[in-house]
């Protein structure tokens, strides 16, 4: 993972060139295969694509926009959820009951198919992609957050911050939150990962990040229109990298939950 | 004698059917509504002297805990009245408790879910003592809790852990702590003592004791265990024990009955060993059998 992120923010400066900097690209150099294969160049380690740039070149950079989606979407996704899901939690009732049928709706569809209902809507773009990854996802933190805060509300500390008078707002944030926190962390890591994941089904449909800054689905997806003529490796590398980082994360999230779990220690 | 609390036919009922689709049901091929109430506490009546400590002794599951609950507000009565210090707080709005909150705590049951597990012990006592502005300055907050929790029996190098650092007994103190930060006039204790081991008991209860004789408050009491040594001791102070003042071990039979269907006539009849045809059929008045002890019963 911390290879993964590394690459993302430095991968940058040691790239053989700047893949959407057109200056940068020689057409002469369009369909290289893999530097160890015959006829590669030992410039262009994994190949080049129909344009000529470097594939490794596009990993580095598409990798920066999907960890960019992933991370900033988990962000946006997890303060409507957990928001939604303390007051639906902590308040129960009419505004609870309100909150829950919004999302019992909202699951009854796939998410993929919201998420491209709102792609389309809203048209390509980084920002409309933040914005319908967080219109799905925030489902699932609200409903976890408020089953945990339905647990936590019934302990005797938060009667006793009752006894003492403290206002609602002050004892979700200082006695509910902190409590409920360690669910949100854990959840927060495995929803990058299905973050990356679903932006790159979406850009891979067409409908995701515009052409000028390729996420590694739309990389895989440009591939795709050459893969059966041979060059498999514009599709087939950026497609990997994007499996090893999911992985990555979803191991990072199992780790956090063994590890902020006081029980399991 | 001046009265700190009280509680006059004071009611609670939970609705058990969930939303309005719930109260339905089919019965013999019709649809009929029907509410499931729990009367968790019916008609209690009593009154506290200022400085006096008051037992609620009973089985568990008879609803003291709910009473206790009820009575400081945590939740709301459904009816009866409730007089603190003279002043009807039955249906006081929660801006309208505050300033009652500094005056009435609670020490709640049990000592392992009474604590946050996120807050460190100096601050979960000092966070009530500057809300109610009991200290002005973080700093003074500081002094006074460490002062408290030195009474309570806690050393001052210990109130930077947090919870789970610390024994049940230990919790209790901490809780204790708590409870005294905002200076009160009147602690009510529900089963302080029931989660701990008999012979930490003893000692928590010496703590409770002590600490009325310094700081003056009264006591709300509640237990479950009429034999344990501490209450025999108080039992004099006990008005009624439903009904009966005999041993209740040896008179006693049978289960609580559902809160759900109330038995008619007297709550306690079909247990009740004295019980006579009138017990079934009518509710008893509460008479006068001393100077200011009731008694509900047909009996008298």
């Amino acid at each position: 993972m911390f290879f993964v992120l590394l690459t993302a923010i430095f991968g940058p400066y040691f790239t053989v060139q700047n893949p959407y900097d057109l200056s940068d690209i020689q057409l002469a150099d369009a369909y290289k295969p893999p530097a160890y294969l015959e006829g590669g160049d030992a410039k262009f380690i994994l190949g080049t694509d129909q344009q000529g740039r470097d594939i490794l070149s596009t990993i580095v950079y598409g990798s920066r926009v999907s960890l960019f989606i992933g991370i900033v979407g988990t962000l946006l996704t997890c303060a409507i959820g957990v928001t939604l899901g303390l007051i639906s939690g902590y308040f129960g009732g009419k505004i609870d009951a309100l909150i829950m049928r919004i999302a019992d709706v909202q699951l009854s569809f796939p998410t993929m198919l919201i998420a491209i209902f709102l792609m389309s809507l809203l048209g390509r773009g980084i920002a409309n992609i933040l914005i319908s990854l967080a219109l799905v996802g925030w489902v699932r933190y609200a409903r976890i957050v408020r089953g945990e805060v339905l647990s936590v509300k019934k302990q005797e500390y938060i009667e006793a911050t009752k006894v003492i008078g403290l206002p609602n707002f002050r004892i979700i944030a200082k006695h509910v939150l902190p409590n409920v926190i360690t669910s949100i962390i854990v959840l927060s890591t495995m929803q990058v990962g299905s973050f990356i994941l679903t932006e790159a089904t979406l850009s891979f449909l067409g409908l995701g990040v515009p052409v000028t800054r390729p996420s590694l689905g739309m990389i895989c997806s440009d591939g795709y229109q050459v893969l059966f003529s041979g060059l498999w490796w514009v599709s087939i590398f950026p497609g990997l990298y994007i499996m090893l980082i999911v992985f990555g994360i979803n191991l990072l999230g199992d780790f956090l939950r063994d590890e902020l779990n006081p029980k399991l220690k | 004698m001046e009265k700190i609390l009280e509680v006059e036919n004071l009611e609670q009922k939970f609705d058990l059917s969930t939303g309005v689709l719930g109260k339905f049901k089919f019965k013999k091929g019709r649809l009929v509504k029907e509410e499931r109430m729990v009367n968790a506490v019916n008609k209690v009546s009593f009154s506290i002297d200022k400085g006096k400590v008051f037992s609620l002794v009973g089985e568990s599951g008879c609803g003291k805990s709910t009473t206790a609950r009820t009575v400081i507000k945590l939740v709301e009565p459904k009816g009866g009245t409730i007089k603190f210090a003279g002043e009807d707080i039955t249906n006081f709005t929660p801006g309208q408790m505050l300033k009652y909150r500094k005056r009435m705590q609670m020490i709640f049951q049990d000592p392992y879910a009474s604590l946050n597990p996120r807050q460190k012990i100096i601050d979960i006592i000092t966070e009530p003592m500057l809300f109610h502005k009991v200290a002005n300055t973080k700093k003074e907050a500081e002094e006074k809790a460490l002062e408290l929790l030195h009474k309570v029996g806690i050393r001052p190098e210990q109130a930077t852990r947090y919870p789970h650092q610390f024994s049940g007994g230990q919790r209790q103190r901490i809780g204790i702590a708590r409870a005294l930060a905002v200076e009160p006039e009147f602690i009510i204790a529900d089963e302080p003592v029931s989660a701990l081991d008999v012979s930490i008991q003893a000692q928590i209860l010496n703590l409770l004791m002590d600490l009325k004789d310094e700081f003056k408050f009264s006591y709300l009491f509640i237990s479950h265990d009429p034999l344990h040594p501490y209450t025999k001791v108080l039992l004099s102070a006990v008005p009624k024990l439903s009904g009966t003042n005999l041993k209740r071990s040896r008179l006693v039979k049978g289960e609580i009955p559902s809160a759900i269907n109330l038995p008619s006539g007297c709550y306690f009849h079909e247990r009740c060993p004295y019980a006579r045809p009138i017990c079934k059929e009518e509710m008893p008045t509460e008479k006068e059998v001393k100077d200011n002890h009731f008694v509900l019963c047909h009996l008298y």
